[in-house]
């Protein structure tokens, strides 16, 4: 059971309270029309999959219900932060595992 | 490395079984090869005994990062059946039931491939229209599916709660009778044992650190934790880890790593006679011939390499397996694990030559490989021996997601592969 801090309600809460929404950090791009078959097939298919620290986006489904990103180990599944959407992207240096 | 027959278990019977000969041999790996595999489960031996048998490629080594068959293809429930909705999977799949059938006789192995039928449950009307539809689409195929009334269903299942009371009514199912089981160790060693025999190096305990390039973009073999090894063509094979590979060769593949999780329960004397699966609850249960009750469902929610998983998805299978089969909710379990499987947005597989030229990919079987694995083997064979796809994975490519050309199987059934 992982536990995930949700930083809208500032409580460290089981995983059975979240959804979990995939790779954080993709962008639309502002004129859709304008892309390549190959820029489509990367923003809707192509993940990062990484093995080790992943920025993902999580949703606190049975809470506030509001979507935030995580950085999360994908080995050992321990989070190194969440943040608010929107927040700019943390850097991997910055963080220690188990720090919120 | 001896024939296993009546005449061999009789003379090594009588000289107290000491005299067997090893099934494999342990080699250090050459320093080139024609093909090298990453990855040493049922898919990668099988296309290895494959490539030697019918194309008469005999210089190849399998490299495993660990043992062989001790990833996915030894975690697995192993279920088999062939019924999906599209035409394209539904050739793959029954090329695979097809090479199941004969599979002990062809590799000289006993792999206990046990036909003992799947069953798939329909709780709501919504299911029973979709099977009935599979059913259809199935038999248009070719592939053996048909409709039972729950009665049917109780009379093929005993243990089956049919009660109208239940949470989640059982309105009938579909059976596949060609569907079933077999033995997820013996189908790795059996190729492994039939690779090897042929001249196949089997290479474990050493991990594929990147494969490395030639100036002109071509493969030019593989850096391994025992050194380079050259090779001229290189097929990867490697489930859960693919992208970690492929990335070294600047291929990205449309795959995210998921741990799914099964469970066995302790042993008991033989109660279930076939396989159930239930999307609706989504969970599946079959008896090993152990006698321990093999259970699984679905993919934690979140992407991960750790090859655990969380309990709240074992809580929700138990619960969804007490709820149809009330007769085994005083059993213990065992056992449970986490094995990492490659999932693509279609949930089809992708069987298929690369852009790096001498370098092919057979990943994405998501949550539902393990039935594949002949087909799979035979069909990634001949791509890589021809350097063309066989006809029945030519639409497995992984172009699809460019072109949109997909086979969605996600669509069709939303679990339980």
């Amino acid at each position: 059971m992982l536990l995930i801090h949700c930083p809208y309600c500032d409580e460290t809460l089981p995983e059975a309270e979240f959804t979990y929404a995939g790779q954080a950090h993709v962008i639309r791009h502002p004129e859709p029309s304008s892309q390549t078959d190959q820029e489509w097939e990367e923003f809707l298919f192509i993940r990062e999959n990484v093995k080790g620290d992943h920025f993902e986006r999580w949703r606190h489904f049975h809470g506030c219900g509001r979507y935030f990103n995580a950085v999360r180990n994908t080995v050992s599944d321990k989070f190194l932060t969440t943040y608010k959407a929107g927040a700019p992207r943390p850097q991997l240096s910055d963080l220690k595992e188990g720090g919120e | 490395m001896t024939r296993f027959n009546a005449f061999s278990l009789l003379k090594n019977a009588l000289s107290g079984n000491k005299n067997w000969t090893e099934q494999w041999p342990e080699v250090e790996p050459k320093s080139s090869y024609d093909v090298i595999i990453v990855g040493a489960g049922g898919h990668g031996l099988g296309a290895a005994y494959y490539l030697a048998k019918e194309h008469g490629i005999t210089n190849v080594a399998v490299i495993d990062k660990g043992w062989l068959g001790g990833g996915n293809t030894g975690r697995n429930t192993t279920i088999i059946r062939s019924n999906y909705l599209y035409d394209e999977s539904a050739r793959l799949y029954d090329h695979a039931v097809d090479l199941w059938e004969d599979l002990s006789q062809d590799l000289n192995y006993n792999v206990m491939y046990s036909r003992r039928g799947v069953l798939m449950l329909a709780h709501n009307v919504h299911d029973v229209q979709s099977f009935k539809r599979h059913i259809h689409a199935n038999r248009l195929n070719g592939v053996d599916n048909r409709w039972l009334t729950p009665e049917e269903c109780k009379e093929y299942c005993p243990p089956l709660s049919i009660s109208k009371n239940a949470r989640y009514p059982v309105m009938g199912g579909a059976l596949q009778e060609r569907a079933g089981t077999a033995r997820h160790d013996a189908v790795a060693w059996g190729y492994a044992r039939g690779a090897a025999m042929r001249g196949v190096d089997i290479i474990q305990n050493c991990p594929v650190t990147a494969i490395r390039r030639n100036a002109d973009g071509s493969v030019a073999g593989v850096e391994t934790a025992k050194g380079f090894i050259k090779a001229n063509k290189v097929g990867v094979s490697a489930a859960g880890h693919t992208s970690v590979v492929m990335q070294t060769a600047d291929v990205r593949l449309p795959l995210e790593s998921y741990p799914l999780q099964a469970l066995v329960s302790e042993p008991v004397k033989p109660i279930f006679p076939c396989v159930v699966m239930s999307n609706a609850v989504h969970a599946y249960i079959s008896q090993s011939d152990k006698g321990e009750l093999v259970i699984g469902s679905g993919t934690d929610q979140y992407t991960s390499y750790s090859q655990r998983g969380g309990l709240p998805l074992i809580e929700h299978t138990v619960a969804a397996i007490t709820e149809i089969f009330p007769i085994f909710n005083r059993m213990r379990m065992l056992r449970k694990w986490g094995g990492i499987v490659d999932v693509t947005p279609d949930r089809s597989a992708i069987i298929s030559k690369t852009p790096v030229d001498g370098l092919y990919v057979n990943c994405g079987w998501g949550t539902g490989g393990f039935k594949a694995t002949p087909g799979s083997a035979h069909t990634f064979a001949w791509t890589i021996a021809k350097n063309e796809p066989h006809p029945i994975n030519a639409p497995f490519t992984m172009e699809r997601f460019r072109t949109g050309r997909l086979i969605d199987e996600a669509a069709a059934a939303a679990v339980a592969h």
